[in-house]
């Protein structure tokens, strides 16, 4: 089938000015007959329901978290995107929406990210104006810094905690209105199934994860803001809850999962130690303002002190091989030139994959005070985790999962193909294409919860009687015996293997073979080896407890099992992209120098997958894209 | 390393509790506190027994979901670190360790270690906030702010809500917490004008969810994983006694 994204056509720069006079209104007096719920409480949910409730809507929100506040937009550090163009430097919210198509590899829809890059102003004046002390110069004005792939400075940040403050803002937002009664929080309830009616979705199935409880709530709308998928490689960047459940039961209800294959593996993170870790600690990319990136040029200088090693026997591969954008290479092309460096023998550290971060020149340049006062707690977290000092001698990094560009499919109303359907942030696919700049996913979330989706719910729920459909339809009861059926089966099973020995193997069978390089043999290698490690999950997986308790074995048993099935949708939809395009490098297709070959002329599209049940092969459905704005160019950094 | 873990095991809200002991085993220098537990964890389910439960999720020192007492003390005896940022290198072999969960009559506790701590969302909901509505606001410079008065605002927001400070205070006072929220709000120009009524709903809402008063121990700002200084219960005070008194502007 082929996917109509639904975008307005047309002079893109007045495109979502057009789009939002077109959009039919609720009128204020019948919007709180309107209940939408929100899952998700980060930067996008947060935002979102906040922004919904102040409206009038009533609306139901929902985390896995004991507060809103703890979402995994808390950990972002860098900072958030903004067209504002303060440094006067030559930005301007064409050469974000450039940048962003640019940097997304061709593989977004144009007029999403245009809207993006349009409201991107907003979202500071939102923020100022909740109390995000952003960081501001001695005469008073806001601060600006420099992120990968972009040529202007048009990060704003709050020291290294940008995620947290921004989130901490929507979340006094979302205090406000649950005080004001429009928002009900409900905590500690995962979402484990969606409820369609007739193919429009209803309401969605909750355990309550401190009691057991499985619960029915309906809504005229479901609005999913429920975060990325990457700890399918078991380690990541993200939080330990952070899963692909609510996205994945949607997908098996029916909603249709786009590029799954696009997942961003952040150049700028703590190397492995052990394998007795739980997770990667992310160096904000911000540091590459200020850190040079190299390895030695010969592979016996791998094991010296690096202050040992002399200048000229330094590689700074980034500024060799991309003189116009040196350190602030891409995240895609900077993780794969670490690892490039690395196969290569020129890795440092005990594992010898790690690359140099090193800020001596910054510190030489502007003193060592300056440097702890842009990014002061990142060198305190470097040093708590790997016991070293960075401003004595470099950090050691290498790149790890981050953040996932794939996501459900959606249409410019942030619409999945199931009616009522709503998808914000990271878990929908639709603006980074196949590789996201940095400090753009706040952009993004914020933009989705606040300014977005205000808009484009409000024709879809004017279309409908409010409340036709509540928990006493048959179909809540149907999803409350299955859910209760899929929880029983995990824990009736009481074989060897704990939950977390599963989730390690699938994990390493990703990071090898679905990770930063794949190939036609190591994604057919992955996709027989996660149905088996699903066949050893079902069949002897040891899930202590019971149903109706407080059970974190329960919990993680329930998001690996999503996974394991997601899994094999990423696998199939890299298989299936013979091209190499941002996050997604195929080593068949690559110049003669490394560098990631796209190919247009069959690839230039969305794939939007079906479920057909677990095991069986997916139905591709593709949106093709059209480039109208920025002319499709191979991309280029040098 | 091997050591000897003392930690306290509760079924649900309802139940007593005590504390168990369980062997850590081949523990290297290099994992953290709570990958530590995961290993204790896996060798509970092996024997067929419940793991211990605890909160936690970002695992980097920023969600503020982590809440587990230490050898008597909130977050462990490093400075300025959470649970999960502790790493085993801060122990030796043959160590006891006591691990406990918050205490406090507001965090009642829900099974393990884990305690339930919306008290503190209610304490935010009562005020802090600034009422500002989604869209039509000002442009992010139209009121300049200076770098001190930023950073002054920063400093207080750094807070992660973990509520350390309440479990290490000897009258379970959510003085550190509600403080830090009053105090970067009151020292922007954008949270100014609500100053007086949020200082009042929020203390009033410290007393509503049970926690006890602050009488001046300072044991909040040592347990405090991000260093939040006491200097903001001192501005909270000012700001209280500015709220009682009437402006030429109030009738
Ligand atoms: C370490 C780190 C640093 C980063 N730094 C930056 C940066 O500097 N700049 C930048 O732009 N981006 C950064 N990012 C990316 C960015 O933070 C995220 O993409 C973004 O915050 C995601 O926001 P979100 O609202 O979509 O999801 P999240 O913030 O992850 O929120 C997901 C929400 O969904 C809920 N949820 C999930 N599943 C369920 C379920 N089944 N049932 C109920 N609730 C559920 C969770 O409880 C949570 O409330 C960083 C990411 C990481 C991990
Ligand atoms: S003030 Fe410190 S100890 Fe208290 S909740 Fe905030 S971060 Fe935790
Ligand atoms: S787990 Fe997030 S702060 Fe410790």
């Amino acid at each position: 089938m082929i996917l109509d994204g639904k975008a307005p056509t047309g002079d893109i720069q007045t495109s979502w000015d057009r789009a939002r006079f077109d959009m039919k209104l609720v009128n204020p007096s019948n919007k709180r007959k309107y209940k939408v719920i929100m899952v998700g409480s980060g930067l996008a949910g947060g935002a979102g329901a906040a922004s919904l409730g102040e409206l009038g809507y009533h609306v139901d929100c929902f985390c896995y978290q004991d507060s809103p506040r703890r979402a995994h937009s808390i950990a972002a550090q860098g900072g958030i995107n903004a067209a504002k163009s303060y440094p006067n430097d030559g930005d301007s919210i064409y050469r974000l929406f450039y940048d962003t198509v640019k940097g997304g590899d061709f593989r977004a829809r144009e007029a999403d990210v245009w809207r993006l890059a349009q409201v991107s102003n907003n979202i500071i004046d939102q923020c100022v104006a909740q109390g995000v002390p952003f960081a501001r110069d001695y005469a008073g004005y806001l601060d600006n810094r420099s992120f990968g792939g972009a040529q202007v400075s048009r990060t704003f940040y709050a020291r290294g905690q940008t995620g947290q403050q921004l989130l901490l803002g929507a979340y006094s937002a979302l205090s406000r209105q649950i005080k004001n009664k429009t928002v009900t929080m409900y905590n500690r309830r995962e979402m484990l199934d969606l409820v369609v009616v007739d193919g429009v979705a209803k309401g969605i199935t909750v355990r309550n994860l401190m009691t057991g409880e499985i619960e029915s709530h309906w809504a005229d709308a479901v609005v999913l803001a429920t975060g990325g998928f990457v700890n399918v490689f078991y380690l990541s960047t993200n939080a330990m809850g952070c899963s692909a459940t609510a996205i994945w039961k949607a997908s098996r209800k029916g909603a249709y999962m786009a590029n799954p294959c696009y997942t961003q593996i952040h150049p700028t993170c703590i190397p492995q130690h052990g394998d007795k870790q739980s997770k990667l600690t992310l160096m904000s990319e911000s540091l590459r303002n200020d850190g040079r990136v190299w390895v030695p040029k010969k592979a016996e200088d791998c094991d010296k002190y690096p202050g040992d090693i002399a200048p000229e026997d330094r590689d700074y591969y980034l500024e060799r091989k991309y003189p116009s954008f040196g350190n602030l290479a891409p995240r895609d092309i900077a993780s794969r030139a670490a690892k490039e460096q690395c196969d290569d023998g020129r890795g440092v550290g005990e594992t010898k994959r790690g690359v140099f971060l090193d800020f001596q020149t910054s510190i030489d340049r502007v003193g060592q005070p300056m440097i702890k006062e842009r990014y002061g707690n990142l060198f305190e977290m470097y040093e708590k985790i790997t016991d070293e000092d960075g401003y004595e001698r470099p950090m050691r990094i290498y790149p790890a999962p981050h953040y996932s560009m794939g996501g459900l499919w959606v249409d410019y109303q942030c619409m999945s193909n199931i009616p009522g359907l709503f998808v914000l942030g990271e878990a929908n696919f639709s603006v980074h294409g196949a590789n996201r700049l940095g400090a753009s996913a706040l952009m993004q979330g914020l933009a989705d919860g606040y300014f977005v989706i205000p808009y484009t719910i409000a024709p879809y729920l004017a279309s409908l009687t409010p409340g036709e459909v509540k928990e006493d339809h048959p179909e809540f009861k149907k999803s409350v015996e299955d859910v209760k059926g899929n929880i029983d089966k995990m824990l009736s099973i009481k074989g060897k293997k704990t939950v977390s020995e599963l989730h390690r193997e699938l994990g390493s069978v990703m990071w090898e073979d679905v990770g930063m390089a794949r190939s036609d043999a190591s994604l057919k290698n992955a996709l027989q080896r996660i149905p088996e490690i699903r066949d050893e999950f079902w069949n002897n997986v040891n899930v202590t407890g019971g149903p109706g308790e407080l059970n974190q074995q329960l919990e993680n048993a329930g998001r690996l099992a999503d996974f394991l099935e997601f899994a094999e949708v990423m696998a199939t939809d890299a298989l299936h992209r013979e091209e190499s395009c941002g996050g997604h490098f195929r080593t068949e297709h690559q110049t003669d120098d490394g560098e990631a070959m796209r190919d247009d002329e069959n690839f230039c599209y969305t794939a939007a997958w079906e479920f057909k049940g677990a095991g069986k092969a997916p139905e591709l459905h593709k949106e093709p894209l059209k480039f109208e704005n920025v002319k499709l160019a191979v991309r280029s950094y040098k | 390393m091997n050591l000897t873990l003392h930690v306290w095991r509760q079924k649900g809200p309802q139940d007593k509790g005590k504390l168990e002991t369980y062997p850590a085993n081949n523990i290297s220098s290099d994992q953290s506190f709570l990958e530590m537990l995961d290993d204790v964890n896996e060798e509970l389910i092996k024997k067929g027994q419940d793991p211990i439960a605890f909160d936690h999720d970002c695992r980097e020192g920023i969600c503020g979901m982590c809440s587990q007492v230490i050898n008597g003390r909130p977050h462990g005896h490093e400075e300025r670190t959470t649970v999960c940022q502790l790493h085993m290198r801060q122990f030796d072999d043959g160590d006891e360790i006591f691990i406990e969960p918050w205490r406090a009559k507001a965090f009642p506790v829900q099974k393990d270690l884990i305690v339930d701590r919306s008290a503190l969302d209610a304490i935010m909901q009562s005020g802090g906030y600034s009422s500002c509505h989604t869209g039509g606001v000002a442009d992010g410079n139209a009121i300049l702010i200076g770098k001190p008065v930023a950073d002054y605002a920063m400093d207080a927001a750094e807070c992660i809500g973990c509520g350390a400070c309440i479990a290490a205070c000897p009258n379970s006072s959510a003085m550190l917490f509600t403080s830090a929220k009053v105090a970067q709000l009151a020292a922007l120009p954008q949270g100014e004008p609500e100053a007086k009524k949020r200082v009042k709903a929020m203390t009033q809402a410290i007393l509503d969810e049970g926690f006890g008063n602050c009488t001046n121990h300072y044991e909040c700002e040592a347990a405090c994983p991000k260093g939040i200084s006491v200097k903001f219960i001192a501005k909270l005070n000012r700001e209280y006694l500015k709220s009682l008194v009437p402006t030429s502007t109030e009738s």
